[in-house]
C-alpha cells in the first residue's frame, strides 16, 4: 500500500547525513539558544541602578535609604542634592528608580502620621518598572509597619498595642522557590523544536522543486500520500533527537526537576512534532520558492511562539487572541511539558491537550497531503 | 519501415492548445509517434516543445485537445500513464548529494522494480551511462555527459516503453552527445517510442522523423530525407563571392530566386529550377558588376531547411498581426 514511502525515507536520511550544514544547524543554534536563555530570560529583578534625593536628613530617612542599599534588588548609583540632578539621572538612563525623600519626613513619621516617598520609575520597560515598584512597595511598608511598632512601644510603653494584620502564607506548589528558570526552560523544549522543525521542513518540498527533483516525482507513480509521509518519518526522528537533546540540557545542565511520566512526555513530544512537521510540509507546498517558504515561516512562527503562553499569559490576552490560541500546537505541548516536569501530572490530567494536538495534527498533514498536486499548475 | 511504426501508434496528439492566461503555448498541434520510433521535436527556445512534452506526462492539463499515451487519455488518468513513461526533464534531475547507485536505487524504489530484478536493470543502466567502477560516487562530482546518461539510465529503470527526453543534450559536449543519440537508438531497437526534443538542428539528422515547430504551431513533419528534399520547396544553391551584401540585395530581385541567406562566408540561395538558375544567375550578377567566385547546387542540411521554413512562419505569423 505505501511502499513507496521508504525510498523517499532512505533518500532523505541519505541528504540529511552529507548535510553537513543542516547537522551544524540542528545542534549548535539548539544549544546556543538553550544557553541564552536559561541565563539571560529571565523576568526576575535585581540590581535595578537607583537615584536617591534625601532632602530631610534625618535618622528616619538615612535608615530608610539603607533598607534599599542592604537588599541586593537596588543598587544606589547616585546620590542626587537637588532634583534637577534626579531627572537627568533618569532621562539619561543612570537610574531606572529615583526615590525621593523631601523635608519633613521624620517630623510626619513622629507625629504618627502619614509620610509621602516619592517614587520616580523609568516606565518605558513597563515590566521591570512594575516589578521594581513592587519591591519597593514592600521595603516601604516593612519600613512602616516596623516604625509604627516601635513608636507604639515608645509612646505608650506597652509592647506593641496588637496591630492587625492579614498574614500571607505563600506557598508556591511544583516550584516552591518561584524559579523563573523552572518555568523558561521546559518552555523552550517546545519553542525551539518548533523553530528547527518548522524551519526544516518548509524547506523540504520547496528545496525539489528549485532543484527539478519534484518534476522527476510527480511523473512518478507515487501516490501524495507516499511522499508527504516519507517526507515526514525522517524529521520525526531527527525532531525526537532535538526534543531529547533540548530535555537533557534543561536536566542535567539547568538542573530542572522532571518528577512526571517520561512516556506521557514523549507521547506529547510526538504528537508535538507530527504537528509541526505538518505545518511545515503545508508550507512548503504553498510555497513556489524557498524565498516564499522562508517569509512565510517568519511571518507564522512569531505568532505561534507570542500565543501560547510560553512567555505571555494566555488569560490576559483580549478574547479573540485567546480563541486563536486553541489552534497553536505550542500552547498545548506547553501545558504537557510544564505539567511533567514540574506538576509530574499524568493522562488523567493531560489528556485533552494530547488529544488537541492529534487533531492538529491529522488536519494539518491531511491538508498538506489534499494541497501537494502532482502537476505543475 | 516508417509506416510499420505508424500501424502501433504509443503517443497520440490530437488538436492540442495550451494557454497560459492570453498566451497560446501550444496552438492545435496534431502527431503520433509509433513503437520503437524516434521523434525529434525541433524549434527555437520557447517554441513550445517543452510545454508538449509535460502535457504528454500529464504535469500540465491541455487547455482543449486530446492526448493519448499508451492508449490512455492522458488529462483524465494522469495516473494511468505514469508507469508506462520515462521522462528526463529539461532540468537535471537527479539528487546530487546521493551517489550513482542510491539515485538508481531511490528511482527503483518509487517504480517499484521487484528487488529480484533491481541489481541486473542498475547494472544495466551503470553500463549504459559508462559509470562502471563509479558506483559510490555522488552525482555532484560527475560531469555533464554522465549526469545525463545517469538520468537517462534512471529514467529507463521501469523499463518504460515510451520514453519523453526534454531537451536531454543540452550543455553536452558534442561527443558526448553522439553518445546519448546511440543510447536513445538501441532503446528504440528495442521497442522503445521515444520523443525527444532538442534545440541542436544538427541532431533532427538522428531521428526517423523530425517535428519543426515555431511559435506553438508545427510547420513540417518527416523523415529527415523528405524535409530535405520536399520541404523547402526548391533547390539550393551555395554561392562564394567577395561581396556578399551587395550580391545578397541583389539577389533578392533576381528572376527565379526564392530566397537567400548567408551561410558562414557564403550565400545560401533558394531557386526554384537548380539548372536554369545555375546557368542565367551568372550573368544577371555580371549585369550589377558582381562576380561570384562559385555557384554550384548543393544537398540542402536540415538546418538550411529549418532556418528558412521559421523564417518564413515568422514574417506570416508577424503579417497576420
Amino acid at each position: 500500500m505505501f511502499a513507496r514511502i521508504i525510498p523517499i525515507v532512505i533518500k532523505e536520511f541519505l541528504e540529511l547525513k552529507r548535510d553537513k550544514w543542516a547537522r551544524f544547524r540542528l545542534i549548535v543554534p539548539t544549544l546556543v539558544q538553550m544557553l541564552l536563555f536559561g541565563y539571560a530570560a529571565t523576568y526576575e529583578v535585581y540590581h535595578v541602578s537607583t537615584a536617591v534625593l534625601d532632602l530631610d536628613h534625618s535618622q528616619e530617612s538615612r535608615e530608610l535609604i539603607s533598607r534599599f542599599t542592604s537588599n541586593g534588588r537596588f543598587d544606589v548609583v547616585k546620590v542626587a542634592q537637588s532634583q534637577r540632578e534626579i531627572t537627568e539621572a533618569i532621562d539619561r538612563s543612570d537610574a531606572a528608580v529615583a526615590l525621593v525623600i523631601h523635608a519633613g519626613f521624620a517630623e510626619l513619621l513622629r507625629k504618627g502620621q502619614n509620610a509621602p516617598l516619592q517614587v520616580i520609575v523609568d516606565g518605558t520597560n513597563s515590566n521591570t518598572a512594575l516589578i521594581a515598584l513592587g519591591y519597593v512597595g514592600t521595603i516601604a511598608q516593612g519600613f512602616a509597619q516596623d516604625y509604627a511598632s516601635d513608636l507604639a512601644e515608645r509612646v505608650q510603653g506597652v509592647r506593641g498595642m496588637k496591630q492587625i494584620q492579614v498574614t500571607l502564607e505563600q506557598r508556591p506548589w511544583f516550584n516552591e522557590d518561584l524559579n523563573g528558570r523552572w518555568f523558561f526552560v521546559p518552555g523552550l523544549i517546545g519553542t525551539l523544536t518548533l523553530v528547527i522543525i518548522v524551519n526544516l521542513t518548509a524547506f523540504a518540498i520547496v528545496r525539489e522543486r528549485e532543484a527539478g527533483t519534484l518534476e522527476q516525482i510527480m511523473v512518478s507513480p507515487i501516490r501524495p500520500a507516499e511522499f508527504i509521509l516519507g517526507k515526514t518519518v525522517p524529521f520525526f526522528v531527527v525532531g525526537l533527537g532535538e526534543v531529547a537533546l533540548i530535555v537533557a540540557v534543561g536536566i542535567l545542565w539547568f538542573q530542572v526537576p522532571f518528577v512526571g511520566n517520561p512516556l506521557v512526555l514523549l507521547l506529547g513530544s510526538a504528537l508535538f512534532l507530527l504537528s509541526s512537521l505538518a505545518l511545515g510540509l503545508l508550507i512548503s507546498t504553498l510555497c513556489l520558492t524557498q524565498q516564499q517558504a522562508f517569509s512565510m515561516n517568519f511571518f507564522l512562527l512569531n505568532p505561534f511562539f507570542i500565543l501560547s503562553g510560553f512567555a505571555y499569559p494566555i488569560s490576559s490576552m483580549p478574547q479573540l487572541l485567546q480563541w486563536l490560541t486553541y489552534v497553536n500546537p505550542l500552547r498545548y505541548y506547553l501545558v504537557v511539558i510544564r505539567g511533567t516536569f514540574l506538576k509530574g501530572v499524568g493522562l488523567g490530567v493531560l489528556w485533552p491537550p494530547l488529544a488537541a494536538m492529534a487533531a492538529i495534527a491529522t488536519v494539518l498533514l491531511t491538508t498538506s497531503i489534499l494541497r501537494f498536486r502532482k502537476s505543475l499548475e | 519501415m516508417s509506416g510499420d511504426r505508424q500501424a502501433e501508434p504509443q503517443i497520440v496528439a490530437e488538436n492540442l492548445v495550451k494557454r497560459f492566461g492570453s498566451f497560446v503555448a501550444v496552438d492545435g498541434v496534431s502527431f503520433q509517434v509509433g513503437r520503437g520510433e524516434v521523434l525529434g521535436f525541433l524549434g527555437p527556445n520557447g517554441a513550445g516543445k517543452s510545454t508538449i512534452i509535460r502535457i504528454l506526462c500529464g504535469l500540465l492539463r491541455p487547455s482543449s485537445g486530446r492526448a493519448l499515451v499508451a492508449g490512455i487519455d492522458v488529462a483524465r488518468d494522469p495516473e494511468g500513464v505514469r508507469q508506462c513513461i520515462g521522462y528526463m526533464s529539461q532540468k537535471f534531475s537527479l539528487y546530487r548529494d546521493l551517489s550513482v547507485e542510491e539515485n538508481l536505487r531511490f528511482f527503483g524504489g518509487i517504480y517499484r522494480v521487484p528487488n529480484s530484478e533491481l541489481p541486473e536493470r542498475m547494472r544495466f543502466a551503470i553500463s549504459m551511462a559508462g559509470l562502471g567502477g563509479r558506483e559510490k560516487a555522488l552525482v555532484s562530482t560527475l560531469a555533464g555527459g554522465w549526469q545525463q546518461r545517469l538520468a537517462l539510465g534512471c529514467a529507463v529503470l521501469h523499463r518504460p516503453p515510451i520514453l519523453f527526453l526534454d531537451e536531454p543534450t543540452s550543455g553536452v559536449e558534442p561527443t558526448s552527445r553522439r553518445r546519448f543519440w546511440d543510447l536513445i537508438h538501441s532503446l528504440a531497437a528495442d521497442g522503445v517510442s521515444v520523443l525527444v526534443s532538442t534545440h541542436y538542428m544538427d541532431e533532427a539528422e538522428y531521428c526517423h522523423r523530425a517535428m519543426l515547430i515555431n511559435q506553438g504551431r508545427l510547420i513540417a513533419v518527416g523523415s529527415p530525407q523528405e524535409l530535405k528534399h520536399s520541404a523547402l520547396g526548391g533547390k539550393v544553391l551555395l554561392l562564394e563571392c567577395e561581396s556578399l551584401g551587395p550580391t545578397l540585395a541583389a539577389l533578392a530581385h533576381a528572376p527565379g530566386v526564392l530566397d537567400c541567406s548567408v551561410f558562414g562566408n557564403a550565400l545560401h540561395v533558394l531557386v526554384s529550377d537548380a539548372e536554369r538558375s545555375l546557368s542565367e544567375l551568372p550573368a544577371y550578377l555580371e549585369q550589377q558588376h558582381l562576380r561570384p567566385d562559385r555557384l554550384e547546387r548543393i544537398d540542402a542540411s536540415l538546418e538550411d531547411v529549418f532556418v528558412q521554413l521559421i523564417a518564413v512562419d515568422s514574417a506570416k505569423q508577424s503579417a497576420a498581426a
